[in-house]
């Protein structure tokens, strides 16, 4: 076996390249190396990390956005209704005030008609009671010759038609 | 490896040639085909990590394979040690990453270029025993230098009968003495085993094509050769597991010195 047999001859040479070797290979490569892929693994990973974190909070704002928006889409529509509401009631008390002045207006004309009707009336009946008194005079004139006063004819009549 | 005379040598895969001849302070520290091989390996995981530097946002392919590994440490020290592993991350890493390559650049059929010979670095005990080494060298240093004199405290377990307290510290001790040793043979016995159990088989594939009677062919090579491909794909899973073994009770260890028991 060679690694035995010629242990005595090689030790030295062994030892001093594999130690060199490995020198190298851990200061240049396990050392510098591998601890910049390290942090380049570690940076890669905050990163994602990060950008997770950005969108869950991005997330959580659009949410709060959302319930904010329907909260004020609500109050705007509350205050809408209410501003109808409002109109409503308002033009309904006008048009109330405006039909019981209607209403009193029609009234007082009617009163005012209704007035001028009675005395036309009364006018009327009164012309009637003339002429009747006349034609009453006439006729007892004419039946029995008797001549009557107008104011006995009138009387006479007043009597007749009351 | 065919020798001169036709015979195959399953050990000679195992051979260090020096390539150019070293000297420093007496010692010999040649230039090896070993040498070369931790070279290639080492180039091969600087290529391999170079790929994947980019450091994009989005990564691409390679650079996702890289990031695959370190994340593969990382979780391993996490889960193992906790918090305080990522301390601990460059050193699991190379020796995981060296073990791993190393492994791999062995079974490359580098072969196939005349002249040429793959060599499994980690099929040395010289090469398992640096390694492990290290490994045992940091929970040393991490122990005392945490927990000071306080770190014999884990050569006796939570719940250990006062009666057998003159026993369990030793079993323990020795427990403990034997991690580097296990570490290094284990390695280097599973690269060494898997590697001659390969050319073997190899050999019986070549030296029954080569035999002069026709039947030896079909009877001995096909079957050799169909084992040979489970064998090789064996062995790939073992150089994988091997280099997860290593890193994984390296962290176990490692753990035990940061957090005692």
């Amino acid at each position: 076996m060679p690694q035995i047999a010629q242990i005595l001859e090689t030790y030295a040479s062994q030892f001093f390249w594999m130690l060199l070797v490995f020198g190298i290979l851990y200061f240049v490569i396990g050392r510098s190396m591998v601890s910049k892929i390290d942090a380049n693994v570690e940076a890669r990973d905050r990163k994602i990390a990060d950008d997770l974190a950005a969108a869950e909070k991005a997330r959580a704002e659009a949410e709060g956005l959302v319930a904010g928006g329907s909260d004020a889409l609500n109050a705007a529509r509350g205050e809408a209704q209410a501003k109808a509401a409002a109109a409503k009631a308002k033009a309904a008390k006008e048009a109330e005030a405006r039909l019981a002045k209607a209403d009193e207006e029609i009234a007082a004309k009617l009163a005012a008609a209704e007035a001028d009707l009675a005395k036309a009336r009364s006018k009327a009946l009164s012309g009637i009671e003339t002429v009747a008194a006349e034609a009453a005079a006439d006729i007892v004139a004419k039946v029995s010759g008797a001549k009557v006063s107008a104011a006995q004819a009138a009387t006479a009549v007043k009597a007749v038609l009351s | 490896m065919a020798g001169e005379s036709g015979k195959i040598d399953p050990m000679h895969q195992f051979q260090i040639e020096p390539l150019a001849k070293l000297d420093l302070f007496g010692y010999d520290i040649s230039f090896t085909n070993s040498s070369l091989f931790m070279l290639v390996v080492l180039g091969a995981i600087w290529i391999f990590m170079a790929g994947g530097m980019k450091r994009e946002l989005v990564p691409g392919r390679w650079q996702m394979a890289v990031e695959g590994v370190t994340g593969f440490i990382n979780n391993m020290m996490s889960s193992s040690i906790g918090p305080e592993g990522k301390k601990y991350v460059p050193l699991v890493f190379s020796l995981f990453m060296f073990i791993l390559f190393a492994n791999f650049m062995g079974m490359m059929p580098i072969g196939i270029v005349p002249g040429a010979h793959a060599f499994t670095v980690t099929s040395h005990l010289t090469v398992t025993a640096v390694l492990a080494v290290l490994s045992f060298g940091t929970v040393l240093v991490v122990g005392f230098w945490r927990h000071g004199l306080h770190f014999f405290s884990l050569f006796v377990p939570h719940g250990t009968p006062w009666w057998l307290l003159w026993l369990i510290p030793l079993i323990e001790l020795f427990s403990f003495l034997i991690r580097p040793f296990s570490l290094a043979l284990r390695l280097f016995v599973a690269m060494t085993a898997g590697h001659v159990l390969m050319k073997v088989l190899a050999g019986f594939v070549i030296n029954g094509l080569n035999a002069e009677a026709l039947w030896v062919a079909p009877l001995v090579s096909l079957p050799s050769f169909i084992l040979m491909i489970g064998i090789t794909l064996l062995e790939l899973l073992v150089c994988a597991i091997q280099a997860y073994v290593f890193a994984l009770l390296t962290s176990l260890y490692i753990n035990d010195a940061v957090n005692l028991h």
